[in-house]
Formats: structure tokens, sequence, C-alpha cells
């Protein structure tokens, strides 16, 4: 099977940036009603405007692989970039993830996360991999960062 | 092994015959492995047949009109409940059908608050208000627990609940404490849907009873799988589900004691359900009547029935002797695998046709989708049981639930297809071995 990529499997076994941090600006908490994945995700931004910069993000992911994997490149693919830059990375990633497989993902653009592409085969394990990402997407909103430049709109899950 | 399954080969061959969705192959040509009845389970031929014979030669509204039609959709609606009804050993105009369990459950949660306000002597075993107690257990599905959270919070009650032991059973010891005179209704699960636990209902009501609490029990893992009687079973109200009993998705059942259901005010109002209307108030027919507003599924209930005389056509014995032979070679095959930890009752221990499992250091959802790429599908999450899950300290685990129609070849499917789980994700399957 294609969805359980090496690279997925190794960020879920050692996350990195994993662990809360100080400082930040604003955390959130998001959970998968389906199967109860909760991930804790602070940002901290600094700049302003158009020169804002994530300057880190740390979160605690408690979830399947996938889940924690997509956290962990989260992390790697924000963390000291422009705020314009990790929304575009967050839209080229859900691009992918909502392909249903038609999207292979641009590694310029995200990096590790082409790891996902298998995932958007999957329905059901396509808001595992978005939440860590909603989640970030929901904090910087919280950190007084405009995203109104994204989509607002999350895949629908099915909860029980 | 199994030494003795209550179907021959042969007999089980002719069992899943009745199954068209059996013969299809999933994910790459791989045969279906279904292990998921416990959330639907498949619909045998005879069921589909009476539904599509309902709409293709008696379609109509039942309960309204003269013409021959209603007539004769009346009479098989009418027939389904009686058949029902028969299946779990009360009269008919007890049985009353909903669109599924949870609303059945809603059904009395909202009956009871809806009496609340009114001064009739007759209501007061109801759920009234501040001071009065329900009480659940932790184990319960969300249906029937999230009715009665809403009960509380409409009426001032206060919810309090039975908590789940180590062994994945009621732990009893403070039900003196938790059942009082406060109480009004003790709401519990036959067989929990995520541990197979089966619980003492005869007991537990007869203790509910003692201290004047209606008891609501949750039938949905028992109707199905063991043979259910509610004139011994001890409960006032059980509710279950078509669509688990391999009968039509879209029915549900709600029985309840004739005396209660004559008292109890309606949920659902509007047309069907009426006795006299004028423009400033109703009346409502009787009971079951009373509680089916609107055109009823008169089609799925109809399939319901053909569900019920397909099960007593191979006997609910030994349907539940197929399933518990099963349930216990899973068991035994898990017990093998120190990595696996099964939660729930010990090997041995009756349950009922689910078992649920952890892999430590693998996540269900992963576990699910390694099992789902050998064709097996399973139910991972929380299986609508969230502070059960909490309870047991797992955020999620794997369930395999069985129907009449599995066999030991897939008990053994399962089993291979786990086997993959730590070669995929690079468990250490020593580690725990002792």
């Amino acid at each position: 099977m294609d969805l359980y990529q090496e690279l997925i499997l190794e960020h879920s076994k050692r996350p990195h940036h994993a662990g809360l941090r100080d400082p930040f600006d604003a955390e959130v908490h998001h959970i998968n009603p389906t199967c109860g994945d909760e991930v804790t995700l602070r940002v901290d931004v600094s700049g302003t405007g158009a020169e804002a910069v994530v300057t880190d993000v740390s979160y605690e992911a408690q979830g399947c692989s996938i889940s924690v994997a997509s956290a962990s490149v989260l992390a790697e693919e924000v963390i000291g970039h422009r705020v314009d830059e990790a929304l575009e990375t967050f839209e080229a990633m859900r691009a992918m993830l909502t392909s249903r497989g038609q999207v292979a993902g641009d590694e310029t653009v995200i990096g590790d996360g082409v790891a996902f592409a298998g995932v958007s085969k999957y329905p059901a394990r396509v808001k595992c991999a978005l939440l860590g990402w909603t989640a970030f997407t929901d904090a910087l909103a919280r950190a007084g960062v405009d995203i109104s430049s994204t989509s607002s709109t999350s895949p629908q899950g099915v909860s029980s | 092994m199994v030494d003795v399954l209550p179907f021959t080969d042969g007999e089980l061959a002719a069992i899943r015959g009745d199954f068209p969705i059996l013969t299809r192959t999933v994910r790459d040509g791989r045969p279906l492995v279904y292990l998921d009845s416990g959330a639907t389970s498949h619909k045998p031929r005879p069921v589909l047949d009476a539904e599509r014979a309902f709409y293709e030669q008696h379609n109509a509204a039942v309960h309204r009109g003269a013409h021959q039609l209603a007539e004769e959709a009346t009479d098989d609606f009418e027939a389904a409940r009686a058949t029902v009804a028969s299946f779990i050993g009360a009269p008919a105009d007890e049985v009353v059908f909903t669109k599924n369990a949870t609303e059945a459950l809603n059904l009395v949660a909202y009956a009871f608050s809806n009496a609340a306000p009114t001064d009739d002597p007759k209501d007061e075993r109801f759920v009234r208000g501040a001071g009065d107690e329900i009480l659940v257990t932790e184990m319960e599905h969300h249906a029937n627990l999230v009715p009665w959270q809403e009960l509380a919070r409409r009426t001032g009650a206060t919810l309090r609940w039975v908590p789940v032991d180590t062994d994945g059973a009621l732990d009893l010891s403070g039900l003196d404490e938790l059942l009082t005179e406060r109480t009004k209704v003790f709401a519990f699960t036959h067989v929990s849907n995520v541990l197979g636990t089966v619980n003492p209902v005869a007991d537990l009501a007869a203790r509910a009873h003692a201290v004047g609490a209606l008891v609501v029990v949750d039938a949905c893992q028992s109707v199905p799988h063991l043979a259910v009687d509610v004139a011994t079973l001890g409960a006032d109200f059980i509710a279950f589900s078509g669509h688990k009993m391999y009968g039509p998705m879209g029915v549900g059942v709600l029985w309840g004691r004739g005396e209660l259901l004559e008292v109890m005010p309606p949920f659902l109002t509007g047309g069907s359900m009426i006795e006299l209307v004028t423009m400033e108030r109703s009346t409502y027919a009787p009971a079951p009547q009373k509680f089916e507003a609107g055109v009823p599924n008169a089609a799925q209930a109809v399939g319901l029935a053909a569900a019920v005389r397909w099960i007593e056509g191979l006997g609910i014995d030994r349907i539940h002797a197929h399933e518990a032979a099963l349930v216990d070679l899973l068991q035994r095959g898990l017990s093998e695998r120190p990595w696996v930890r099964v939660v729930g009752p010990a090997v041995g221990t009756p349950r009922g046709g689910a078992v649920a499992f952890v892999v430590d250091g693998v996540h269900a959802h992963d576990v699910g989708q390694v099992l789902d790429d050998a064709g097996v599908a399973v139910r991972v999450g929380h299986h609508c049981a969230w502070p059960l899950h909490r309870a047991l300290g797992a955020t999620a685990t794997t369930r395999a639930s069985f129907a009449v129609h599995n066999t030991v070849a897939e008990v053994e499917a399962l089993l291979a297809a786990l086997d993959r789980v730590p070669v995929v994700f690079g468990l250490d399957t020593e580690r725990e071995a002792s």
C-alpha cells in the first residue's frame, strides 16, 4: 500500500519540533471526532503584514501515524518562513490531500509533504492529515494574522 | 480450533449466498471480509426482496385512505409490527417504529421532559426537574448518553453514572449510593458495543425498580445476537436498530411497557398520531400511533420483519452459538500475540459479538488501514463511546464484530492481516513477550 511512505513512518515515530514551547501568540486544541485524535498547537509570529514570520510552531499530537507525521512535516515546513509562504504551503497541501489522487504535490512548495500524496486516495484519512494544518491556520487567525487568503472550509469528516 | 460450529459448511455457504454484497471484492480484487456488523449488518436477499415487493405491489401511505393499496400497505405495516413484537416477546401495540435506535432513545428522553411541566400525577415517574437524578453508565454508546445529558439540561435534573472497572464490567460497588429514591431513570446497555460485556439486566432492573426508577435498555447489540424476551428481561423500555439485525437502514424500534406508553406524552407531533384536532388543541391516538407522527417507514418496517423471519429461520440461539465460537477463536488468536491487548471481558466470559483491541504503539486508525488493505473491514476509533475509551486509557480501539455469515477462515484472515501491522510499523513484537 502506498499510504505508509517511509517518510511518514519516520516523522510519526520521531516527530520534529514536538512538545509545547514558549513564547507563543496563540494556542489551539483541535480534535478529529471520528477517532479521537487530538492536537494542541502553539504558534509564535513576529512582525506584521507582509513581513510577518512564523518563528515557532510547537505541538502535542496524539493520534494516528498520519496525523502525527503531518504535524511534524507542518512544523518542518513553516517554522522560519513568512506567514504568506506558510499559507501557500497549507493551500498546496490541502489541494493535494483533497484531490482523490489527482494531484501529486510539488516538493518545492510542500517539501516532505509530498509523502502524503497517497493519503488523498483514502478519504477517511484526509482529515487525519489535515488536522494539524487546520489547527495551524486557526492558531494564526487567533494570533491576529489575516488568513483570508485561504478558503476556510475543511473537508467534512464523519463523526460518530 | 473451534470444535463445534452450529452450522454445517453447507448451511454456512447457503447463509452467505443470501448476501449479494459478500460476492464483491475490495481494494484491488480482494475478497471482502466484513467484520463490522456491529456498526451495520449486511442485508440478506429476502430483506431486499420484501422492501422491493412493498414498493412494487402495495406502496401507499399507511393508516390513511380507503383504497385497496392503502389497506394492503397498512396491513403489511401492522403485520411487520406484530412480527417484530413477537420476536422480543411483546404485544404488538407495545412496539413503536422509529427512524433508528437513537431516535427511540430520544423519544423516551423527550417524552419525559414533555411530561415535566404538567401536573398530572400519573407523570410522577418521569424526570421532572431539579432534585431528580438520571443514572447511566460509563460504557454507553453516545446514543444512550447524550439524550440523557440533554434531558438533565432541559429539566435541571442531575446526571450520574456507574463507572467501568478494569475488566470492562460495570463497577457496581457504589450502586447503592448512585441508585436512590431520587433516581427517576436508569439507562444502560444490554451488551457493550465496544467491550462485548453482557450486563446483568434483570438484577440491575430489580434494583432500579426497588427505588422506583424506570429502566431503559439499549438493546442494539443484543437483539441481533442473542435471544431477548422483554417479558423476562426486566426493562421498562428497550431500543434497538433494524439495520444492525439484517434489516434496512431507516427503521429502529422502541419497546415500552403498555402502561408507560399510555401515559407518556408524544415526542414528535403531527399527522397520524392524533385523535382529534381543533385550531386550539389536539388529543392523541393511543400508543403506538401516538409516537409515530407522519407517514411512517413502512417499507423499512416490512424489510425488518423479513429480517426477523430470516433470523428465526436460522434460530437466534444457533446464531449466538456461531458468533460466540468465532469471538472465542478470535480472542484466543489475539491472546497469542503479546503485542495485542484485548479490552473487555477475558476469554471464556460470556460476551456479545464484538472484540475490541489495542496494538500498543500503533493507532487504531493505522491498524484498520492495514487490515483494510487485506480486504478486512473493521471499525476503528472510539465507536461512539468516547467516555468509555477515556476510562480504558485508549484514544481509540480496533473492533471486529460478527454476524452469522462470518467464518473461521475470516477470523484467520483477520489474524494474518493483523500480523502485517508490526512489520509495517516496525514494532518489536518480542518486546512484551515473557
